[in-house]
């Protein structure tokens, strides 16, 4: 596989599984607001996550569709940080602070790339994620004095950092005043949360139960 | 013979499916259109990449083409060249008649939080300033609601992309 493919590949499941978590607030959020929030965010995130696919699926022969649902388990690209399940607000708010910092280093970084393509397309998406980070950026300032908030930040840290290529972290690092962490094994790419399995089974139960239908 | 005014013509009369009152053309997602031997040629910009409008719109795009006898290729432009400031001026007056307080213009940064809870927007019911951030999201993903402290309305402010 391509460099280019892969790298496609890893933000499409990001923006993905983070898309298909954040929608699990919907109808339940802690108000009426923040479901509206939580949901109209995952909708964004899904809707990158199917144009970076497309992009990807051109250049490995396949579809779209193959690539979010039709993948093993392991064959994902995903950062633990999107797969965590912890409907608890104080985490949900803390991930989505760090996901969004390093999301929109990681989209500089491909809007300034030679490739033409992906570099118009990350353009796009950081157009639309500018309200996701004012979003978090509202959430934050309410949050910060809040012992809950703080701990949830220190427990993800480690795999907000690891969501990063390794050249990129330090800047991660800088923006949200942290020192990166000495080991950040069980977070890595390539390794999978003990969530990842459960919600594999149920975001491909569909096409699983019917390979290849349309609709 | 299919001339490219007559595909401008057909395309001025889809709408948006979530906000019926403007036309694909008014939104500025059509991007150009080209006539070779038949077949119509249609770029088309999405406005957010995850709005479940864009499939109907496509699909409807392409009914209206066959209905004036050619063949339609909808491509689908995935880059940065859609913006808010694409809306047409009467596209803009459609929206306001209809409730909706449109776009303010793309600046070179991005729109920041500040900026959203500033009260420099106007209702699209009264015209005054007086008003406030309800929340950054809104029932599609092009809107932001707010409260005019004037006139007491909530009403839907499209964001700038």
């Amino acid at each position: 596989m391509s460099a280019r493919a892969e790298q496609l590949l890893e933000i499409a499941d990001d923006e993905l599984i983070l898309g298909w978590r954040d929608s699990e607030w919907t109808g339940i959020a802690p108000f009426l607001e923040e479901d509206v929030a939580f949901s109209s965010i995952s909708q964004n995130e899904v809707g990158h996550a199917r144009a970076l696919y497309e992009i990807a699926a051109r250049d490995l022969g396949t579809t779209a569709d193959e690539l979010a649902f039709d993948r093993q388990p392991e064959e994902y690209r995903s950062a633990t940080l999107v797969e965590l399940r912890r409907m608890d607000w104080a985490i949900t708010i803390a991930r989505h602070v760090l996901y969004e910092a390093a999301d929109e280093i990681r989209l500089q970084a491909l809007k300034d790339s030679d490739d033409d393509e992906v570099a118009g397309l990350a353009a796009k998406m950081d157009r639309e994620e500018a309200y996701h980070r004012m979003h978090a950026l509202m959430w934050e300032e309410r949050l910060r004095d809040e012992p809950r908030f703080q701990a949830a930040l220190d427990e993800l840290w480690p795999a907000a950092v690891a969501m990063l290529p390794e050249e990129l972290r330090p800047q991660l690092a800088e923006r949200v005043g942290r020192e990166l962490p000495a080991d950040l094994s069980g977070v890595e790419r390539g390794t999978h949360s003990e969530e990842w399995p459960a919600l594999w089974e149920e975001m491909t139960e569909v096409r699983r139960s019917a390979p290849g239908a349309a609709w | 013979m299919v001339t490219e005014s007559a595909v401008w013509d057909a395309l001025r009369e889809v709408e948006d499916p979530e906000i019926p009152v403007i036309s694909v053309v008014d939104l500025g997602v059509v991007r150009e259109v080209k006539v070779e031997d038949g077949h119509v040629h249609v770029e088309f910009t999405p406005t957010f990449l995850g709005c479940p409008a864009l499939e109907v719109m496509r699909a409807q795009m392409a009914e209206r083409i066959r209905a004036l006898g050619a063949e339609p290729e909808v491509e689908v432009i995935l880059d940065d060249s859609w913006s808010t400031d694409r809306i047409t001026p009467e596209g803009r007056e459609k929206l306001r008649r209809a409730g909706f307080a449109p776009p303010t213009p793309r600046e070179v940064t991005a729109p920041k939080l500040v900026q959203l809870q500033s009260d420099a927007f106007r209702c699209p019911y009264c015209g005054s300033s007086e008003t406030r951030l309800e929340n950054i999201f809104g029932p599609t993903p092009c809107r932001s609601l707010r409260y005019c402290e004037s006139c007491r309305q909530p009403f839907e402010q499209f964001k700038t992309i």
